[in-house]
Parts: structure tokens; C-alpha cells; sequence
């Protein structure tokens, strides 16, 4: 089997020059347009059967009988799995080594802790047979009470929110700043259960061949999943071949493996054969991570110039009642406006879900609906416009920590934006403006950003001598364009054309490319690969400048560039040969090199690393009935070196529409007497369609940033939500004058 | 139960293709699982999400919701029929040109109600294609793309 992919065949890619900062159209897009894409569940081994969980239609409580009789009477059923004839782990589901590992459903027990919990595993011939099978088990269950809601339990401080940061911060002295101040602002608002509702549900195809797992699944971290697997099944990582070439997008969803992905493993090992396990769209809401709901109170003062005196950020949230992930809502206010004191705190409760995760900008997301409503509130509290309330407030210095920013185009952005989207008409006070159908309209703005976040990633480059190149790295492409930009880096740090690169990503048997999360995967893998062609041109300059026979020869390393697939003399380009007679002259078919992509510490120490940007929404509410309308949204984002324009507007899009939805269509809703989720499904619990999207536009603000790392990238795939619904909802208060408390914002609300 | 299987005969781009099958698999089913059809993708299962969205009889169809059975005597075009001799469709090619997609996993089915709503007469300004496109959900948010390329299209499928 081939496990690595390659897509340097395909001819469809625009080509307008390479590479860095070219607007190429995907590589894997031809593929995409014509159906030939392979996703994970459109893979058949031979003699592979079907397997579809059951799941728990309870919260809380314990699977007392399954009617195993009928489901295996089913024509074509060939097992069910559940807790007596699950195969055995080498390691407890329940166990958490370190903060990354979450705990996992894998029938361990009969207890149930949350609802669409899997309760048992039917495999058959067919997906006909067995979702009837699951069908037939007709589970009874001891019930025990949900706990619902943020009010459903006692709180605590968690020792740790995010990844680990601390849950109470604080600089300077809230109170007395507040105290001093000749304007004071108090606002709770709050956010619902989100879903990240990938299109492509979580799927799995696996074949056993001894202790060899071949494996086709979604995943944003293949080395994590690799390592993980390999830890339960207690065989070696190397021997898990992991193959993820496209993700139906991720969202946080696939950064981890979840319970039935590693259900779909244990049945294939029970049957001993290969099996296909599909997660059902409701079964998605609940054992694949989901943004925690929050309730968020900021208080804040300001004094006569409308400069902040204090700013204090509470947030509230929830985790599962086993497992620990705390959405970080009250840490957006660390970074955004200055201010001589701040405070931020967190209390969460544990209630009956499945265990919330990152979900695409988790925390900032979260956090910058609350704080962008809330400047906008304290703007209005001064009498001053919001853009200008933001611009006093400047921070040039990262606020919580004192640090100078790598780089901050955030003025640029503003600037921009609003003169785009015509700002400067906008009446300070709300419900003026109507349009010629008589519809409230609204302007709002809220201000973006994403830390630049870099993890560890390596890849390996090799030269031919047949004047190609190769570049290997086990990235993982969601949508975001990883086989393009990464492509396109690869090119530049071999010298070479990107026709003349064979770039190789999506499998674990690759080198490890870290994780596509955090906006990071871009900088991070991208470095690996910066630096792995960085030491395979070093190693061909050394086979050329030091032979006598070479015209390069007692350049040196630092007296030599590499471009077009030649390597020229620094000082004088008129001297030079290609890399393929330099390779054939010391009678090498190949050489290779290794990099790293890995953030630098000292840097890390000194800076603060942020993409920044400034969101622009234009909404009409009808005065009657109080439907709301976003007709217009301008964002301008300045996110370091921009590899690849056409594919960076499409994620700052994407994060808009997901902002719009925040503020607008998307929330999970519990049932508070059984604690089950009621709208899961793609009609009830709402994304946005075509139709909800308005004339969007996302301005590029050039910025060029010499620390964040040697190629200048921050990141671009979660940026876009931040602001923009703060921007929206501020736009919603502008057309009618009621200041939305709940997101999303509801028709009710708006009536009063 | 006994397993019952009827024979099903099926046209799908151009091809025939006798099959036994049971009454209940879908068309959606078949294609994927049966005859390794697997362009058209499952989202939903439930006509909510359009990712599965094939012609029948030129029409756009959701085939989560419509039986294999069904469809016997009828013509069936999925996203790996609409090339012809390699040469992209004018809506593929713009979707590529305009970035239409991300992840890709709904663009086979966005490509296929494109077509048809082209097809349709329903492409003829911004508003009217997102309207009439509102039955293809896009998780990525790809929809500002959407519109520019089904635009683009229409009139090259006009001229």
C-alpha cells in the first residue's frame, strides 16, 4: 500500500510563478472538483464489513439490557460489541497521562455520563444490516438526573483553562481603578453548546494485519493519533499507518481521536476483519469535543478621555463530569486594550456532556463576543465612537504582560476597514438609520485577533539528480491549503519550481508534521520544511564549493544561492551550475536533509506574537418581527507573510461566516428533565446557508514580522470568527438600541 | 426476517448497471458502497445538508432521501460524470478558479445544484443563486466563492 500521496500530477493548478506569496489555485483542487478526492469512508478494503454504534438516549445513569438476541437475529448481522466481549486494552480509557490525553468511551463499563454516549458496537455485511442491528438493541437504562446548564452544579475554579494556563490572572489593582473612574460599565453576556459539525462526519477504516493497523481516518494530528493508538492497542506507533490526505474539515473535532474512532479499531479486531465505522450526524454531538457554553461578566472604568482605568473579565463555563477542558473565554482581554489594571478569573461547573474541546478560536472565540460587546457598551458609556474608543485604548504593548509585539499592522487594519466599508458616516446614536424598505440598519465593528502560535514539526527534503525535489512531511490539509502553501514553501526552500517538487503530506508513516490547530500548522510545518530545504542546498553547496571542478568552488555556503534549480556564486551570478550536474558529478542519485519547525525561545521570552485585525458589519432588522440581516461585512487582517492570498481570503471568509454564526444561528440546546441535546441535527441546530451570507470582503494588511519566525508567518484560520461577531452583535444594538445579552441573538430578545 | 433482494437497473453517467439489492438501501448507498461511486458524499443522512445532491433525469436530487430502487428506468449523473473526456465542467473549472471549497467535502454536491441551477434559470443574480443554492450547507463558509464561480459559469454556459 501506498501511503503517501502525491499530488505534483496534477495539472489543474493555476501557475502564475512560484511560490511564496503566489495566488496558486489548489493543487488537490482538481481532485475535489471531480469526486476523485478520496476522504476516509470512501475507502473499501476487500471483505471489510459495517459497523454503527449505539448510543446512549440518556445522560446520566447505567445500560441495565440490550436485546443482543434481536440485533444478531438480524439477516446479516455478524457481532455486536459491547462491555462483556469488547477485546481487552493495554491501557485504561480512563487514564490521563498528561493534559493532551482525553478520556475516551471504549465500553470499558456499563455506566452512562453523557448523552450519544456509545453503549455498543453492531457489525455487519451491510450498513443497512447494521443500523438496523443498533436499531434492534432497544437499550433500557437505570436513569439517573442530568445535570443541565451553568447553573446545574456547584462551581469551582479549575486548576488550569486552555491548555493549561492559569485560571485567575491579574495586573494592577481592578477595584480602585474602577473606583477612579468617571465612567463605569457592568455587562454579562452569554454563549451557548457549540458543535463544530464538520461535513464530514467521523469515519474509520481499518484493517489488523497481525499487530500491523492500516488505518484510514480523519485527523488535524497524526503523529498525537498515531502515539495514542499505539498506547491502547499497546503495539508499537511505528507499526500504526495512519493515512489522512483530506479531512472533511476538522475544527478541533479531529485533533484528537475520539471513542468511536477506536471503537471502529476494536471491532475490526473482534471480527478479524477489516471494518468501516461512520459516525451518524446526531452521534456527533457529543463523544467528538464541542465549544463549552460560558456566561461572561466584565466590569469596566474609564476616566474622562475615555482611557480604560480597569478591566475585569469573569467567565464561567462547563466541562464533562469526568474530564477536564475549560474554555480559556475571560483570557481574550490579555491582549487587545490597554489598560493600568486588569483582572481575569474563571469558575466552571461539571455537568452530564461528553468532554468540550477546542473548537475552531477556542476561548478567543468565546471571549471576544463578551469583550468586543463590552467596549462597545463602555464606547457608547463616554459618548465616544467605538473606533475611536478602540484607537484611545491602544495597546503598544501587550496589555497583561508588558511585552512588545513582534509585529501590530492592528492601526493599518483599522484604518482600512473602516474606510472600505465607509465608517466615518456612521450616526453615534442607535436606531437612525433605515434603509429605503424601511428596515433598522446597524453598523458595528469589533477588533480581531489570534495568538501566532508554533509547535514542533519536522521534514525531510531530498534533491535528485535528476534536478528534482522531494519534500516529506506528515501534514494534514482540512481545508486550509496544506498541499498548496506548503507546496509553495517547499519550492522556495529547495530552489526549485513547484512543478519540480514532489510534495508528500497526509500519513503518519511521513515525518511528524505536528498538529493543524492553534492557526499554527502553516508557521510551524512550514518552517520544518523551510529548514529541511535550507539543509539539503546547504549539503549540495558543500558537494559544489568544495570541488575543484565545480565554478562554485571556494564560494562557500554563505557565498552561494539557490534558485531555479541551480546554484549561483553570491557575488557573482554570472557563475553557476544546476543542481543536477552537481549531483552527477559526485555521482549521487540523492541527497537529503532534515528540519525543524519549532518556536524560538528567545523570542518567545521577549515578545508578544499576535495577528490582529478589525471587523466591519452592516445589519437590517425588521422593526416588526425583529429578523435580523447581516448585508454587509468588511474585515481587514494583518497576519505576517502571507503565503498564498487566493486561499488566505478564503479562510478569512470562512472565519467571518463562522463569526456571523455565532452571533446569529448556531446553539446546542439541552433538554433540562433528561439532559439530551434536542436539535442535533444539521436543520435544528443552525449554520448559516448561502443565503444567510452577505457581500463579504477581506482586506490583506501587508505587515512584515522579523521574529515570529525566519519566514515571518503568524496564521490565519481562526482570526476571522474574532471580531466579527462581536461586530455584528454591535451592529444589532445599533440598529435597535437593545444590547444583545445571549448569543445567539434571538428574535425575542429584540422585541422585548 | 429473510433477506430479501430485488433486481435494481440502474444508468448512471452513461453506464448500465444490474444490481440485486435490498428494497431499502438508498441511491446514495449504492452509489458508495456498491458500485465505488464515492464523489457523492454523505453529510446527513436525512436531506438536510445537500452534500449528497445528484441529477436524476437532469434534476437535482438528494440521494440520502430517494431509494436505488426508485431510480430503475431513470437517468443518474453523479460529480464523476460531469467531465467529459477529462475536460472539467465549467462549473468545476470556476470552482477551482475561485476557490470555491476548502475541505471539499460538500463540493461535489455544491457542483452538482450549481449546474442545476444554471440549468434552472435561477442563476441570474447574486441574491437569486443564494437563494437557490440555500440547500447545500458549507461548513468552511466557502459561499462568497460559491456565488462568484456559479456567476462566472452561468455565463459561460449561456455564451
Amino acid at each position: 500500500m501506498t501511503l503517501e500521496l502525491s499530488l505534483n500530477q496534477q495539472p489543474a493548478h493555476a501557475r502564475q510563478g512560484s511560490s511564496i506569496g503566489q495566488p496558486l489555485t489548489r493543487r488537490d483542487g482538481f481532485l475535489k472538483v471531480t469526486g476523485a478526492a478520496r476522504y476516509a469512508a470512501d475507502n473499501h478494503p476487500p471483505g471489510m464489513l459495517y459497523a454503527v454504534l449505539a448510543v446512549s438516549s440518556i445522560a446520566r445513569g447505567r445500560v441495565a439490557a440490550l436485546d443482543i438476541e434481536a440485533a444478531k437475529a438480524h439477516q446479516g448481522v455478524v457481532e455486536v460489541m459491547t462491555p462483556k466481549n469488547r477485546p481487552a486494552l493495554a491501557a485504561d480509557p480512563d487514564a490521563k497521562d498528561h493534559p493532551f490525553m482525553f478520556r475516551l468511551d471504549l465500553l470499558q463499563n456499563d455506566q452512562v455520563r453523557y448523552p450519544n454516549q456509545s453503549i455498543a458496537v453492531v457489525i455487519a455485511e451491510t450498513l443497512e444490516a447494521a443500523t438496523e442491528g443498533a436499531a434492534l438493541l432497544s437499550p433500557r437504562y437505570e436513569v439517573l438526573p442530568a445535570r443541565v446548564g451553568l447553573d446545574g452544579a456547584e462551581s469551582f475554579v479549575p486548576r488550569g483553562v486552555g491548555v493549561g494556563g492559569p485560571a485567575v490572572q491579574h495586573k494592577g489593582d481592578v477595584e480602585a481603578g474602577l473606583k477612579s473612574a468617571k465612567t463605569r460599565i457592568e455587562a454579562t453576556y452569554e454563549t451557548p453548546a457549540q458543535y463544530h459539525n464538520a461535513m464530514e462526519p467521523h469515519a474509520i477504516v481499518v484493517a489488523w494485519d497481525g499487530d500491523t493497523l492500516s488505518i484510514d481516518t480523519p485527523s488535524q494530528g497524526l503523529a498525537m493519533a498515531q502515539g495514542r493508538i499505539a498506547g491502547l492497542f499497546g503495539i508499537a506507533p511505528e507499526n500504526v499507518h495512519i493515512r489522512s490526505p483530506f479531512l472533511g474539515g476538522g475544527f478541533g473535532s479531529k485533533g484528537m481521536i475520539s471513542g468511536p474512532q477506536v471503537l471502529g479499531i476494536l471491532a475490526a479486531r473482534l471480527v478479524g476483519r477489516p471494518v468501516k465505522l461512520v459516525l451518524r450526524r446526531e452521534q456527533m454531538y457529543g463523544p467528538v469535543g464541542h465549544r463549552a457554553p460560558t456566561r461572561q461578566t466584565l466590569r469596566m472604568g474609564m476616566d474622562g478621555e475615555g482611557r480604560l482605568t480597569a478591566l475585569d473579565h469573569h467567565a464561567k463555563t462547563a466541562s464533562s463530569t469526568f474530564d477536564d477542558f475549560f474554555e480559556p473565554a475571560a483570557d481574550a482581554s490579555h491582549t487587545l486594550y490597554a489598560s493600568p489594571a486588569i483582572a481575569t478569573s474563571h469558575d466552571a461547573v461539571r455537568l452530564d456532556t461528553g468532554t468540550p474541546l477546542f473548537m475552531r478560536a477556542p476561548g478567543e472565540a468565546t471571549g471576544s463576543i463578551a469583550l468586543e460587546s463590552a467596549i462597545d457598551e463602555a464606547a457608547h458609556a463616554c459618548g465616544m465612537d467605538p473606533l475611536e474608543f478602540r484607537l484611545r485604548n491602544y495597546a503598544e504593548v501587550e496589555p497583561m504582560t508588558g511585552k512588545p509585539f513582534s509585529s501590530k499592522a492592528l492601526r493599518e487594519c483599522y484604518r482600512q476597514a473602516a474606510e472600505t466599508f465607509g465608517w466615518a458616516s456612521r450616526p453615534l446614536q442607535p436606531r437612525l438609520m433605515r434603509d429605503a424598505d424601511g428596515f433598522l440598519t446597524g453598523w458595528g465593528m469589533g477588533t480581531a485577533t489570534f495568538p501566532a502560535l508554533m509547535f514542533q514539526a519536522e521534514a525531510r527534503a531530498v534533491l535528485r539528480a535528476d534536478g528534482s525535489g522531494l519534500m516529506e512531511t506528515g501534514a494534514q490539509d482540512m481545508g486550509q491549503g496544506a498541499w498548496t502553501a506548503f507546496a509553495q514553501i517547499a519550492a522556495d526552500g529547495l530552489g526549485l519550481d513547484i512543478d519540480q517538487v514532489d510534495f508528500r503530506a497526509g500519513s503518519s508513516d511521513l515525518p511528524n508534521a505536528g498538529i493543524a490547530g492553534g492557526s499554527g500548522h502553516t508557521a510551524t510545518a512550514g518552517m520544518a520544511i523551510h529548514n529541511a530545504g535550507a539543509a539539503v542546498i546547504a549539503r549540495l553547496a558543500d558537494l559544489a564549493t568544495g570541488n575543484e571542478a565545480s565554478p562554485l568552488f571556494g564560494a562557500g555556503n554563505e557565498g552561494v544561492l539557490a534558485r531555479g534549480g541551480r546554484l549561483y556564486r553570491r557575488d557573482d551570478e554570472s557563475r553557476g551550475e544546476s543542481y543536477a550536474e552537481i549531483l552527477t558529478r559526485a555521482g549521487l542519485s540523492e541527497i537529503e536533509g532534515h528540519g525543524k519547525g519549532a518556536p524560538d525561545p528567545a523570542s518567545q521570552e521577549t515578545y508578544a506574537k499576535h495577528a490582529h485585525g478589525a471587523v466591519f458589519a452592516e445589519v437590517k432588522v425588521d422593526p416588526d418581527f425583529g429578523q435580523i440581516r447581516v448585508t454587509r461585512l468588511v474585515g481587514a487582517f494583518a497576519a505576517g507573510r502571507i503565503i498564498n492570498p487566493r486561499l488566505v481570503r478564503s479562510q478569512y471568509y470562512g472565519g467571518m461566516i463562522w463569526g456571523v454564526s455565532f452571533a446569529l444561528n448556531e446553539e446546542a440546546i439541552t433538554d433540562r428533565r433528561s439532559g439530551r441535546i434536542q436539535n442535533a441535527n444539521l436543520a435544528e441546530y443552525h449554520v448559516p446557508v448561502n443565503a444567510d451570507v452577505p457581500s463579504v470582503e477581506a482586506l490583506l494588511v501587508h505587515e512584515d514580522d522579523p521574529h515570529v519566525n525566519a519566514l515571518g508567518i503568524k496564521g490565519v484560520g481562526e482570526i476571522g470568527i474574532t471580531g466579527t461577531a462581536g461586530a455584528v452583535a454591535n451592529a444589532v444594538w445599533h440598529a435597535t438600541g437593545v444590547r444583545p445579552r445571549r448569543f445567539p441573538i434571538r428574535i425575542e430578545d429584540l422585541l422585548g | 426476517m429473510t433477506k430479501t433482494t430485488i433486481p435494481v437497473h440502474l444508468d448512471i453517467n452513461g453506464h448500465h448497471h444490474d444490481l440485486q439489492l435490498e428494497p431499502r438501501v438508498t441511491l446514495l448507498d449504492a452509489l458508495r458502497d456498491r458500485l465505488g461511486l464515492t464523489g457523492t458524499k454523505k453529510g446527513c443522512d436525512h436531506g438536510q445538508c445537500g452534500a449528497c445532491t445528484v441529477h436524476i433525469d437532469g434534476e437535482r436530487v438528494l440521494a440520502c432521501l430517494t431509494l436505488a430502487a426508485q431510480v430503475e428506468g431513470r437517468t443518474v449523473t453523479t460529480i464523476e460524470g460531469l467531465a467529459r473526456e477529462g475536460e472539467m465542467h465549467p462549473v468545476q473549472a470556476a470552482f477551482l478558479e475561485h476557490d470555491a471549497f476548502q475541505c471539499g467535502y460538500c463540493t461535489p454536491g455544491q457542483i452538482m445544484s450549481a449546474v442545476a441551477c444554471i440549468r434552472e434559470g435561477h442563476a441570474g443574480s447574486d441574491d437569486e443563486i443564494r437563494e437557490y443554492m440555500a440547500g447545500n450547507l458549507c461548513r468552511c463558509g466557502a459561499y462568497p466563492h460559491i456565488v462568484a464561480a456559479i456567476r462566472q459559469a452561468a455565463l459561460e454556459v449561456a455564451s
